[in-house]
């Protein structure tokens, strides 16, 4: 399933922040979006999502095929590892949560509360929840916060079987995961003018 | 020419400059006139005495009071089908002139009241249906001012104001349900009979006048300054400010 | 969906709030009453029914903004709307969750409640079988009212302001049941009009309740 950009316009807090973006990410392709603080990223990847509506241009291919993470992992401090990946397993019909654990070394975690956790341990358990999504486009925003080296190469591997399977990945983020293979879009090209929202100019 | 083009917030604005001294200068002589012939001018009813006058200003503002409401659904009804931010606009300014309506007829309900029943407050059915009513535009108007973003507090009080309209009625049915009232029939109804006699009816036909046309005046002004709050913040936007 | 709920409910369980905190509050109003009123029996009986049903009104809506705002903060709802469940299943789902952390306990504890407020003996099922109806209600009503306001910094005090006077209808017919057996009048009436809230409510609301949320996740 190719995920398909075009023209994209996205708004925050009432101003056009991004505008004319357009990319394509094909099966076993990654791409990184760069950019200075408030860009708007998030905003990119929240609108590629589906959690925000768009101002203009259309994105195709990512409704049904799509998992999200955004910078909350949607953990609950009173279930241990395993619940919280079975839960999500079981909300996307998936049976195995064991590569999920294995892949990003919770095994020895698994009956801990997700409470008692660190902050790169949580992290870890929040990455292994895209697998067990068994959505093919992952979109992710500013994956590898609070995550030691160790765990930045096993989320790069991660993300690498992953694309080797034929999924993608749509992620923004500031280190170099090692992914030779994936491309960089910088988005401080498309900086919108400062202008009103399209809703708002009637008013003007 | 469609009605349609009033939605748009630069045209409404125009035409509304236009007409709104007209609606003030002609809801002031109703209002005038209405009272003074209500007050001064119809014979004290038999058994209730001068206190019956209250009704010039009690049943005009009970009217507006379900009206305004009645607005707002529609309004609201509008913002969800076509999307006009008028419309919207229009409901947010109807909601405080709706509820200050609905206590003046609670007020004036309650000075009546006081003569007529030896109480200021009964729970009969008419009054807690106002005062559910009441409850309802508070809701509304927190609901309103505590979204910061203007189309997401639109989308939520439009959803509001139509499930609000039906536990409304429910309300409604059961209240009168649940107790039977003191409060008089209707004092307007189709059915000829029922209808209080021509001389108390006239002057407040023209208090009722009054009252609609002081609520349309008060809400174009009112939409009026919210469009022109939301142009403000679209101009700042624009310049890269907001 | 069954894993939504079961995940709910767990947390309930552990978490500690779920079944407990709605019960104790229910508890303390009705034990706070007869300080208010004084302790005659006779007065006592007479208003029973109607405390016991604003004692589980006011627990019902004490617990509804952790019907949604939990899952709000730590970003399950926006995973979840990218899920495969639609969202009027999503709000459904929390509805239930909450009457059963909720109103099923308080209606197991009114009769327990009743004895502390000498109400009259025929009017104990009358009071278990309007909760009964009732309170699913409260909780599908109250969902509404958690996804309206769910965004929102210091929005439970909006949530009460916009739900009580949703809350007034159930109320009138749910108090009535129980007046009424109380009383030993035929409650069939008011009992159908309740039954007829209830269902309607839970058919229709959840569309709206769903609308509203998905309003506030984007």
């Amino acid at each position: 399933m190719v995920l398909a950009v075009r023209d994209l316009a996205v708004t925050r807090g009432g101003m056009a922040i991004l505008e004319g973006v357009s990319f394509d990410l094909s099966p076993g392709e990654a791409l990184v979006l760069r950019g200075p603080n408030g860009v708007g990223k998030t905003t990119l990847l929240r609108s590629v999502a589906g959690l925000q509506p768009v101002e203009a241009g259309t994105v195709t291919g990512a409704e049904d095929q799509m998992a999200y993470a955004g910078h909350s992992d949607g953990l609950k401090a009173m279930l241990s590892v395993t619940e919280n990946l079975k839960f999500w397993a079981s909300v996307f019909a998936v049976k195995d949560i064991e590569s999920a654990l294995h892949s990003f070394d919770l095994i020895e975690l698994r009956n801990r509360m997700a409470g008692t956790l660190s902050a790169g341990q949580k992290r870890r358990l929040g990455l292994a929840r895209l697998m067990v999504t068994g959505r093919p486009i992952w979109v992710l925003d500013e994956p590898t916060v609070s995550l030691d080296v160790a765990s930045v190469a096993l989320f790069a591997e991660a993300v690498r079987g992953h694309l080797r399977s034929g999924g993608s990945a749509l992620m923004a983020t500031h280190i170099d995961l090692g992914l030779e293979e994936a491309r960089v879009l910088d988005l401080t090209p498309f900086k919108a003018s400062p202008r009103a929202r399209h809703m708002d100019e009637a008013f003007l | 020419m469609s009605l349609w083009e009033y939605a748009n917030p630069v045209k409404f604005i125009r035409t509304t400059d236009k007409v709104l001294p007209w609606i003030w200068a002609l809801a002031g002589v109703s209002l005038v006139v209405g009272l003074i012939w209500g007050f001064f001018f119809t014979p004290n009813d038999f058994r209730q005495g001068s206190t019956v006058k209250i009704i010039y200003i009690h049943v005009p503002s009970a009217l507006m009071a379900i009206n305004a409401w009645l607005m707002m659904l529609v309004a609201s009804l509008i913002w969800i089908v076509r999307r006009h931010h008028v419309s919207a606009l229009a409901a947010r300014a109807a909601a405080p002139v709706g509820a200050v309506m609905t206590v003046i007829a609670l007020a004036t309900g309650a000075f009546w009241g006081q003569p007529m029943w030896g109480t200021w407050w009964a729970w009969d059915p008419r009054l807690t249906s106002f005062l559910i009513l009441f409850l309802f535009y508070l809701g509304y108007m927190a609901l309103w001012s505590a979204i910061e973003n203007d189309d997401t507090a639109a989308d939520l009080t439009s959803i509001l104001c139509l499930v609000g309209s039906v536990f409304a009625i429910l309300s409604r049915y059961a209240v009168n349900f649940w107790n039977q009232g003191l409060h008089q029939g209707a004092t307007l109804s189709l059915d000829k009979e029922e209808n209080i006699s021509d001389v108390f009816w006239f002057p407040l036909l023209v208090c009722i006048a009054g009252f609609v046309l002081l609520f349309i005046a008060l809400v174009f002004l009112r939409t009026q300054t919210e469009i022109r709050a939301r142009r403000t913040r679209a101009l700042l936007a624009r310049e890269g400010q907001a | 969906m069954s894993a939504l709920l079961l995940r709910d409910l767990v947390l309930s369980i552990r978490a500690g709030g779920g079944f407990g905190l709605g019960l104790a509050f229910f508890l303390i109003v009705t034990v706070l009453v007869p300080f208010g009123v004084g302790p005659q029996t006779d007065l006592l009986a007479r208003i029973a029914p109607g405390i016991l049903w604003i004692g589980a009104l006011l627990a019902c809506l004490l617990s509804l903004d952790r019907i949604l705002a939990l899952d709000w903060e730590d970003g399950t709802l926006d995973l979840l709307a990218t899920a495969p469940l639609p969202v009027e299943s999503i709000v459904t789902v929390k509805a239930l969750a909450h009457w059963i952390t909720t109103g099923l306990p308080l209606v197991l504890a009114a009769p327990v409640l009743g004895v502390l407020l000498s109400l009259p003996l025929p009017a104990y099922q009358w009071v278990v079988i309007s909760l009964a109806l009732g309170t699913p209600a409260l909780s599908v009503i109250g969902t509404f009212g958690a996804a309206l306001t769910v965004g929102l910094k210091r929005g439970g005090l909006l949530m009460s302001l916009l739900v009580l006077p949703l809350y007034v209808p159930t109320l009138i017919f749910g108090a009535e049941v129980a007046r009424r057996g109380a009383e030993g009048l035929t409650v069939q009436t008011p009992l159908l009009l309740l039954a007829g809230i209830s269902f309607g409510v839970i058919a229709l609301l959840p569309f709206a309740s769903a609308a509203v949320l998905r309003i506030n996740l984007r």
